[in-house]
This record gives C-alpha cells, sequence and structure tokens, in this order.
C-alpha cells in the first residue's frame, strides 16, 4: 500500500480519526500493514515489545498462562482497538500473550520511530498521546469492573 | 397501562409447576401452570412474590413472554434460603405466588427510538420480556441492540434462546463473559465495551439496563460518555422485598418503595440516592 492511501486508511481508525491530515500523514511513516491468522501469535509474555498495533477487524484474545489454571484469557480486543501500550514504557516488554481468535488486519506501529516522532514534533505528540490516554481511561474502567467481579453469586 | 395483582394481594395463590428446566449451575426455570385461571397477565419489569410453603417468600421477576400469559416463567437463581428452596421443587409441585407487582420497563415510549438493551448475569431474566416485545413490534423500533454480559461462558442464560435473537437480521445481539479459557471463542471483558461498539444513535437512543447495581453504574456512565441523555435510560433496582405494596417498608429506598414504586426507574430521578451510602 502506498504512503498516501495507507494514511487515508490509518485515518479511518477511531485512535487516529479527527486527527489533522499532516499528523496522520507523520505516523503513517512508522505504520505497516500486518495480518494475523487464526490461532496465531502476535505477541507472547516477556517478549520485546516494539510496536504498537491498531486494529482494523478480527478479534484477538489478550491472554496470560497460569500453571494451575491453563490459558485465562483476559479481554478479547478487535476492530477499532488500540493494543501494545507496552512499547511506549520500560521495561518495553509484553504483558500479556495475544492470540488471534478470528483472521485479523492490523496498522503496526514501528515503536522505535513512533517514539522518534512524539518527541520530534510536540504538536503531534500531544494530539496521538491524548487519544492514547482516552484509551487507557477506558480500559482502566474497564478493568475496575471486571476486578469487582460484580455477577458473583452473594445470598 | 397497568396489571394489578389478585383482590387480595396479600393472598398467596397456589400455582402447579408445569415445566422445571435448569439453565446454568444455580439458575433455573419455572414454568407455572396458570390454565385454571385463564393466564397470567403481566407487564415486562413486573414481578411475583414466589413462596416455597414453609420457607418463605422471595421477589422474583417474571421471564416469560408479556404476550403469552398462558406461560408464566420465573428463571432463578438459587443463592439464598427461599430460593434454594424453590431449587428443590420439580414438576407437579405447588409454589405459593403474589402478584404481579412493581413497575414496567416502558417499553411503549422506547418505541421509535434506537433500543438498547444491556444485560448482566441473572439481568438478562428481568430483561427478556422486554426482549421479547422487542422482537415482536420489532417494526415500531430503530436499531435494536441486545449487549448481555456474564461471568463465564458456563453462565450464559438461555443460550439457544440468545442463538435464535442472534440468527435475525434485524437485531444486534453481542455476548460477552468477564472471563474464559482459551477453548471460548466469543467476547472477553465487561459489557460496557460492547456499548461503544453496538450500532445505535446516541442521540435517539433508549436504553435499558438491568444487572448488579455497580454494573448498571458503570453501564449508564459509557452511555452517557456516548451522548445518551439519563433520561432515557432506565435500570431496574434490588432490595429486600416483603409486602409487594409498598406497606411493609422493607424495601424502602429513599422517598420511594422499590415493591411499588419501582423496580424500574428512569436512572436520572434515582442517581442521586444510588450514590447515598446505605440507602
Amino acid at each position: 500500500m502506498e504512503t498516501e492511501s495507507l494514511a487515508r486508511s490509518i485515518a479511518q481508525h477511531p485512535l487516529v480519526a479527527g486527527m489533522s491530515d499532516e499528523h496522520v500523514d507523520f505516523l503513517s511513516g512508522c505504520v505497516r500493514n500486518v495480518r494475523l491468522e487464526e490461532g496465531q501469535f502476535l505477541f507472547r509474555e516477556g517478549q520485546r515489545a516494539d510496536e504498537l498495533y491498531l486494529i482494523r477487524s478480527g478479534k484477538i484474545a489478550l491472554e496470560i498462562q497460569d500453571g494451575a489454571r491453563g490459558t485465562i484469557v483476559i479481554e478479547t480486543v478487535g476492530g477499532g482497538d488500540a493494543l501494545g501500550w507496552s512499547t511506549l514504557f520500560p521495561p518495553y516488554r509484553w504483558g500479556l500473550d495475544a492470540r488471534g481468535i478470528h483472521l485479523a488486519h492490523l496498522f503496526a506501529i514501528d515503536g522505535t520511530c513512533l517514539h522518534a516522532k512524539l518527541e520530534a514534533d510536540h504538536s503531534f505528540g500531544y494530539a496521538f498521546t491524548r487519544r492514547l490516554l482516552n484509551e487507557v481511561h477506558s480500559r482502566l474502567q474497564r478493568a475496575r469492573l471486571q476486578a469487582l467481579d460484580v455477577y458473583r453469586a452473594r445470598p | 397501562m397497568s396489571v394489578s395483582p389478585a383482590p387480595d394481594p396479600m393472598l398467596p395463590e397456589p400455582l402447579r409447576i408445569a415445566r422445571a428446566k435448569r439453565e446454568t449451575h444455580g439458575v433455573f426455570t419455572f414454568e407455572l401452570d396458570v390454565s385454571a385461571r385463564g393466564g397470567f397477565p403481566f407487564l415486562p419489569g413486573q414481578f411475583n412474590m414466589l413462596y416455597p410453603f414453609g420457607a418463605g417468600e422471595s421477589a422474583i421477576s417474571i421471564s416469560g413472554d408479556p404476550h403469552r400469559p398462558d406461560r408464566l416463567e420465573h428463571t432463578i437463581r438459587a443463592v439464598g434460603t427461599v430460593t434454594r428452596a424453590l431449587e428443590r421443587l420439580g414438576r407437579g409441585d405447588v409454589v405459593g405466588v403474589r402478584g404481579p407487582f412493581g413497575s414496567a420497563w416502558p417499553v411503549r415510549e422506547a418505541e421509535g427510538s434506537d433500543f438498547v438493551v444491556i444485560a448482566g448475569g441473572i439481568g438478562l431474566a428481568p430483561l427478556r420480556p422486554v426482549v421479547y416485545h422487542a422482537l415482536r413490534h420489532r417494526e415500531a423500533f430503530g436499531r435494536v441492540a441486545l449487549l448481555y454480559g456474564t461471568r463465564t461462558p458456563d453462565d450464559i442464560l438461555y443460550r439457544k434462546e440468545i442463538e435464535r435473537w442472534r440468527s435475525r437480521l434485524d437485531v444486534e445481539v453481542e455476548v460477552t463473559v468477564d472471563t474464559a479459557g482459551s477453548d471460548w471463542r466469543g467476547n472477553t471483558g465487561v459489557v460496557t465495551k460492547l456499548i461503544s461498539r453496538a450500532a445505535f444513535d446516541p442521540g435517539r437512543a433508549f436504553a435499558m439496563i438491568c444487572g448488579p447495581e455497580i454494573m448498571m453504574r458503570f453501564c449508564a456512565r459509557e452511555l452517557e460518555r456516548l451522548g445518551v441523555s439519563l433520561d432515557r435510560i432506565w435500570i431496574t433496582m434490588e432490595r429486600n422485598m416483603r409486602c409487594g405494596t409498598g406497606l411493609c417498608g422493607h424495601c424502602q429506598f429513599g422517598p420511594s418503595f422499590v415493591c411499588k414504586d419501582g423496580p424500574v426507574y428512569r436512572y436520572d430521578r434515582v442517581l442521586d440516592l444510588l450514590l447515598v451510602r446505605e440507602v
């Protein structure tokens, strides 16, 4: 996909939607397309986190392994979601496994490239970080509700 | 429109269990034989007091089709003395029934709107009559979405029925579980995540939510974030109901009695009370 049409496609993702054309073009230089097959791992816990993903379609399970309980699915993410904040913060290692449940298409944003652009253009950095913060806020709200285990039977 | 209880609302009417069905672990559905009384009309959201003789009474929402008064259904989770006594009953046994009591989901008021039904856990049971109504009068609504969250895949209620609803092209049905193993291919995560994904116009949406109180608050907050007006969000309250007529005061909720003025409330009218401790 050429950079111009890639930028147009990225601009439709909810995380990027509404950003200026200039910022989207700026970001698109760090982006490649990724296809994740059903059953294929996008990343595994402990591996180096070097890409942030914008999911276009499909479904991906975020899993954690427990010796006693086996595989536990923490959350599924799909089209419109962003995945991979571990890329932005030390120690830059994945804390979970990500496995395709249904065929998925993603934009992968190179972590090193993204870091450089966030530092190089603070206007872009603010716009992008603000959007990520909104995602983090939503994820935190969901994590809180999940931790409350509200459906557990109580007399 | 209202449906009122029998002439003496304090007198349980003995009804025989025509059918008992296990839904999930600890959750079961009774269909009561109401043929001798010519049916049991009720409105979506109303409840009955069920009395397994000698064990006490419990308020249980009616979970059947409001357009089929010949079939009176209750889906019950066995969590306390009374509901565990009910769980021990089976086809042919008799339970005492008082009702129907309480306010109804404003399904007519929702007509003409995009309609979002959000259920959590056993909260799908009180909303099931709403789903039946919406599907029967599908043309009266804009887009219709049923968003259902529960604890694990094994806790999904009405599984076959949900599949039937999901197979319709004119209604969006999404199910999610809080946690699952790797063999689960559906959604994992809390029900609030389904809200922002669902296809509806927040500016013309009407929402009904039933589930644990915290879950309803989170859902209402998410709907508000998306732009749904709080006066178009309805919830059900659960309190310790005894008489069913607002006389005994056990279910007092601020200035109202849940058994009589509720259990269905407009969210903006109870929001302040929901945030008061120990009300």
